[in-house]
């Protein structure tokens, strides 16, 4: 199969990378909040899945559409009620859960419509995040918070913790977590302690229902 | 406040149409027989409904009947790359070469074409003329032979479905059992929807551009003031004007301007005219086309009633006032495309107003609904309803692209004919 490079889309992110190893060959996936489609290009020509994706910017869906994929302009707040039960096998929130207003109600439609959940984020509570803001006294900026306070997509400020303490209260079942350390090493980890979340700049998990 | 309209209201040129019914929907009787007028124009000719006529969403059914069509590149040996245009209210089949009675270039010669966007070294290209047309398909210009005149308003009222089926036994006939694309645009995106509706299995990718499931109370309001225009000259005659020597040409150009403004939009029609003069530098204090953009939409209702049969222009906007997908599934749109293997692509311009983005989300939402494989697409631009007949480089790199994932995904990669 021909790879198609598009001119200006981004490289493949190691979560993305990490988050293709949970999705298994040729399943149902949507991709909710797919960007310029490269994770959703790499499903569906290495693992032959019949893949899917949202996108709220015009321009993400049309770089998408144009690379030939099945993706439609949408908002995952709102476009999500649309699909059936069961509609997919993996249904995948690549770093989208920070910009999320309705967090419980996204995760409870990503679990209705897919069997599984594949979700990444960068995690707040990593250290340098705390030391630029106990320290520098300004808001964190980084590789995975390219964003200004006052321009970031991002309204939802949580930790590995954090998550982990809101899949136990809505009583999901943690299938698989993943950690990215600073150095790009990819850690699969049984339980998140304290060490943990200082040391993990972003984390994936597949979560399954309760 | 609904208002009740006694039907009395109705212009009594309407009235003599309901009236002129011969054979209505009950009637289940025998085969409506279409002998074509004898034109010559380029392309294919070929009589469907001889063995087993067509059976009419009306109830009527037709037979034999003249399809006219043309074909661009070659059908592989697969019969795997034939990709079906569908042509708008006020197109034809001629889609990619001069037009046979225009001069003009064909309505897609921009994207349709070897190295094109719909690319002829790559594809065999089909476009019909629809049902009810006047470019060699049965239409109301057409003699009825048990009276030897033309048919006129006693030609049976078509709908989609119908001009669908009937283009159904012309695919049939060129021995295709998979169209790879149905790409239309406005009317043209209807029949792609009813294709991939009705015959889920003879299609692998629908592209309905600027399209709706169903024609909005706005949509078909503007086409009853068209009508209402054409019913209203005098040269119209009830719909037997053919062979009189008059024409109710008026009545067509003025149906062709008002809808013309409806393909366009406010800010493209202020880009293009403004309130700019016509070959004068100030006004006239009378009614002579003084602006731009009267004598633009004179033209444009000049040049329009060369090429098409003002009863034509009836049947075909009628076909579309009674689309509506949804009621043909029990009021359910997700219904039309239960478990459909279509793989949908659907494109809207944010400055059409005549079949608004909203409309094309719609049935984005009915696809999810039953987790068909759908991409959809809003192109930014100021054209309006127009934008898909234009230059729209974005528009061009999203139809394209598309393509090529549909034909990888259908095996058609690097097959050149």
């Amino acid at each position: 199969m021909s790879r198609r490079e598009i001119p200006g889309t981004a490289r493949i992110r190691v979560d993305q990378k990490l988050i293709a190893n949970m999705v298994t060959q040729g399943s149902r996936v949507i991709d909710v909040g797919c960007g310029d489609g490269v994770l959703l290009d790499l499903l569906v020509n290495e693992l032959q899945v019949d893949g899917r994706g949202i996108e709220l910017s015009q321009t993400g869906v049309n770089t998408c559409v144009s690379r030939g994929l099945a993706v439609v302009q949408g908002d995952a707040e709102t476009d999500l009620n649309n699909y059936p039960d069961d509609a997919f096998d993996f249904a995948l929130l690549s770093q989208t859960l920070p910009a999320i207003f309705d967090v419980k109600g996204v995760l409870h439609e990503l679990l209705r419509i897919g069997r599984y959940a594949v979700v990444s984020f960068p995690n707040f509570g990593y250290w340098r995040v705390r030391t630029d803001l106990l320290f520098r006294g300004h808001s964190p900026i980084s590789d995975n918070l390219p964003h200004a306070w006052y321009d970031s997509p991002n309204i939802r400020f949580f930790t590995l913790t954090d998550f982990v303490c809101l899949l136990d209260e809505l009583n999901l079942s943690v299938q698989q977590i993943v950690t990215i350390d600073p150095n790009g090493k990819a850690h699969s980890r049984k339980k998140i302690g304290h060490w943990t979340n200082l040391l993990t700049e972003q984390a994936i998990f597949l979560i399954g229902r309760s | 406040m609904v208002a009740h309209w006694p039907a009395t209201t109705a212009l009594n040129h309407a009235q003599t149409m309901t009236n002129q019914q011969p054979n209505g929907p009950q009637n289940g009787g025998a085969a409506i027989a279409v002998t074509p007028t004898a034109i010559d124009l380029p392309g294919h000719q070929l009589v469907l409904g001889e063995d087993e006529p067509l059976r009419l969403a009306s109830g009527q059914k037709l037979g034999p009947f003249t399809v006219a069509y043309q074909t661009y590149g070659n059908l592989n040996a697969a019969k795997s790359n034939a990709i079906l245009i569908c042509h708008a209210l006020t197109g034809d089949q001629y889609v990619a070469e001069t037009h046979p009675v225009t001069g003009k270039d064909g309505w897609w010669c921009s994207v349709v074409g070897p190295g094109l966007t719909i690319d002829t070294q790559k594809y065999f290209v089909i476009c019909i003329n629809v049902l009810g047309g006047c470019m060699g398909t049965a239409g109301p210009k057409d003699i009825d032979p048990t009276t030897g005149a033309p048919f006129g308003l006693n030609f049976p009222v078509i709908t989609i479905t119908d001009m669908v089926a009937a283009q159904k036994l012309v695919i049939e006939h060129l021995g295709i059992t998979k169209l790879f694309a149905v790409i239309g645009g406005s009317m043209g995106a209807m029949q792609a929807l009813e294709w991939a509706s009705r015959y889920p299995e003879m299609v692998f990718c629908a592209i309905p551009i600027a399209g709706a499931a169903r024609h909005s109370a706005q949509n078909i309001a503007f086409h009853e003031v068209g009508r209402q225009a054409i019913m209203a000259d005098p040269n119209w005659c009830a719909g037997s004007y053919y062979g009189k020597n008059v024409d109710p040409e008026r009545g067509l150009a003025v149906a062709r301007m008002a809808a013309h403004i409806t393909y366009l939009s406010d800010s493209a029609l202020h880009r293009k005219f403004g309130r700019n003069l016509q070959d004068r530098i100030e006004i006239t204090f009378g009614f002579d086309a003084d602006f731009q953009i009267e004598s633009y939409l004179r033209h444009q209702g000049r040049s329009f009633v060369e090429r098409f049969d003002a009863n034509s222009y009836l049947y075909i906007t009628r076909a579309m006032d009674y689309f509506d997908l949804a009621a043909e599934h029990g009021g359910s749109l997700p219904s039309a495309f239960e478990g459909s293997p279509v793989r949908f692509c659907l494109i809207s311009f944010n400055s059409d107003w005549l079949f608004p983005t909203s409309e094309s989300r719609q049935i984005v939402h009915a696809l999810n609904a039953v987790a068909a494989s759908v991409s959809f697409v809003e192109i930014e631009t100021d054209s309006g309803h127009d934008a898909f007949l234009l230059e729209e480089p974005e528009f061009f790199r999203i139809l394209s692209g598309f393509l090529r994932g549909a034909a990888e995904q259908h095996g058609l990669v690097g097959q050149a004919s």
